[in-house]
């Protein structure tokens, strides 16, 4: 792990309105470190997480990111371009919802080059070679390039969905709740997928879910959630297998065994 | 010289589910454990022999006390260490042989026990090989080695858990309880791979129920009762 973070983020603060969203974040992601945000709903993970991928304006507080050219950079004083260069390029962004990432109506190799041509790449043979690598690496079948991700499973779905997030080789990843609508052994399958990519890859990743499990297995670090304030945060088994504050052992107390 | 200290730990779990009550489990820990040395916690069942195994490795918390783990030839405490520090302690520092296997989803056997060494850079199928040496000593038979271990016996996953536990070359490895599920045949391989570390000069701190087996690596038992909290008046 590098010794410089990619992220810091400080005080950061979010009121819809009198409202509040998430109140005094604070923490710092270093290259290839992933960070699982639990919680209930309406605990403000959600909100943090859009907040944190410039998708929402923070009420106060800073998120500085370490930029490819080793600036850092406030990412609510990014011009719009630069915003969008990121979030293109730098940054992907898993919903839990694939249609809410993929454009259903093109091809599922569209799907992926997209995001390459947004960074300029126009040789079709390339991306579609490219694209071609990245089905096969998150494990859609070669023939199914030219059909559309609305005859995908949901698995597939969101599968198709990750690829399309790094094929241009982002540093920093979100994901909301990646495993939630799936069969249990589709979830299985694609954390799985998720676990091997993030630490070939390198990845960075904040990843919002409710299930303790899948924070478990991705996770090296997590925050817990509760009211929009972070209660609990450290080493992912250490919050796990030796919680303190009264609502961390309620969570995990509360999971079923099978 | 030492390679693990342990200085003063206490620790108390608070219930809050249970309307708040304290649980000590252990106060005053205090041991060193040097290289090629095996050190076994001794004690009853629910002493708290666990509880310090996990303190030591970071899955608990401390109230008070250091672990101070020789490292780029410095003592650093993990107990009071950041959640990257503690990571990269892990890494290179202290490895763990837990009781069971956490098993993923999906991965064969072979690449649950060659994960650690691919994750430290080692090439894919030199750590393979090297892991499926290990299942061969621990006489794993070569057709389940492709197999995901969710399906596997208690002494299966066991073994596999072992193997993946002493692939690497910490320099301190914690033991708990590795031989619970073996045969007697298994439970001698492991002994053999202890005598090895020791040999190796790697520092080693465990849990062992079965007397024999205790008795045969064990250099110095650590009676755990010793570290009984003082019950308040």
């Amino acid at each position: 792990m590098s010794d410089e973070p990619l992220l810091k983020v400080s005080n950061l603060t979010k009121y819809y309105g009198s409202r509040l969203g998430c109140a005094d974040v604070n923490f710092e992601l270093y290259p290839g470190e992933v960070l699982a945000i639990v919680g209930e709903s309406g605990s403000g993970k959600t909100t943090l997480l859009n907040t944190l991928s410039a998708n929402l304006e923070p009420t106060s507080g800073e998120a500085l990111y370490r930029m490819r050219d080793e600036s850092w950079r406030n990412i609510y004083e990014l011009s719009e371009a630069e915003r969008r260069f990121l979030t293109r390029t730098d940054w992907g962004f898993v919903h839990q919802n694939p249609a809410d990432g993929l454009r259903m109506t093109v091809s599922a190799g569209a799907n992926v080059g997209e995001r390459l041509m947004a960074v300029g790449d126009r040789h079709y043979g390339r991306i579609r070679d490219t694209a071609l690598d990245w089905l096969g690496r998150v494990e859609i079948a070669a023939d199914r390039i030219d059909d559309q991700p609305r005859s995908f499973s949901g698995g597939m779905r969101q599968r198709l969905q990750i690829a399309r997030n790094l094929v241009t080789g982002p540093r920093l990843v979100f994901m909301d709740e990646p495993t939630g609508g799936l069969d249990v052994s589709v979830q299985a399958r694609l954390l799985d997928l998720l676990r091997q990519l993030v630490g070939e890859l390198g990845l960075s990743a904040i990843v919002v879910t409710h299930d303790l499990a899948v924070a478990r297995l991705l996770s090296h670090r997590m925050m817990v959630m509760k009211g929009g304030h972070v209660i609990e945060a450290g080493l992912t088994d250490r919050v796990l297998d030796d919680p303190r504050e009264p609502y961390t052992q309620l969570l995990v107390s509360s999971i079923l065994q099978v | 010289m030492t390679a693990l200290s342990v200085r003063n730990l206490a620790k108390t779990f608070t219930m809050h589910l249970r309307g708040g009550i304290s649980l000590p489990v252990v106060d005053n820990v205090t041991f060193d454990v040097a290289p090629g040395e095996c050190v076994v916690l001794g004690g009853p069942s629910g002493a708290g022999k666990s509880s310090i195994l996990k303190m030591v490795y970071g899955n608990y918390g401390v109230d008070r006390g250091a672990v101070l783990i020789a490292h780029d030839g410095a003592l650093v405490d993990l107990a009071s260490a950041d959640p990257r520090t503690v990571l990269t302690l892990r890494r290179d520092a202290i490895g763990y042989v837990s009781q069971f296997l956490r098993t993923v989803p999906r991965v064969s056997a072979i690449d649950v026990v060659a994960e650690p060494l691919v994750v430290r850079g080692v090439d894919k199928a030199e750590a393979r090989g090297r892991a499926g040496e290990l299942l061969a000593r621990l006489n794993l038979p070569e057709r389940l080695w492709e197999l995901p271990p969710a399906t596997f016996s208690g002494g299966e996953q066991q073994r596999v858990n072992i193997a993946r536990g002493f692939i690497t070359h910490h320099p301190v490895l914690l033991l708990d309880e590795p031989t619970a599920s073996l045969d007697a045949a298994n439970r001698a391989v492991v002994v053999g791979m202890i005598a090895q570390k020791k040999r190796e000069g790697v520092a080693m701190l465990g849990i062992f129920h079965d007397e024999e087996v205790r008795a045969e690596v064990a250099d110095r038992i650590v009676d755990v009762t010793d570290f009984a909290p003082k019950v308040a008046a």
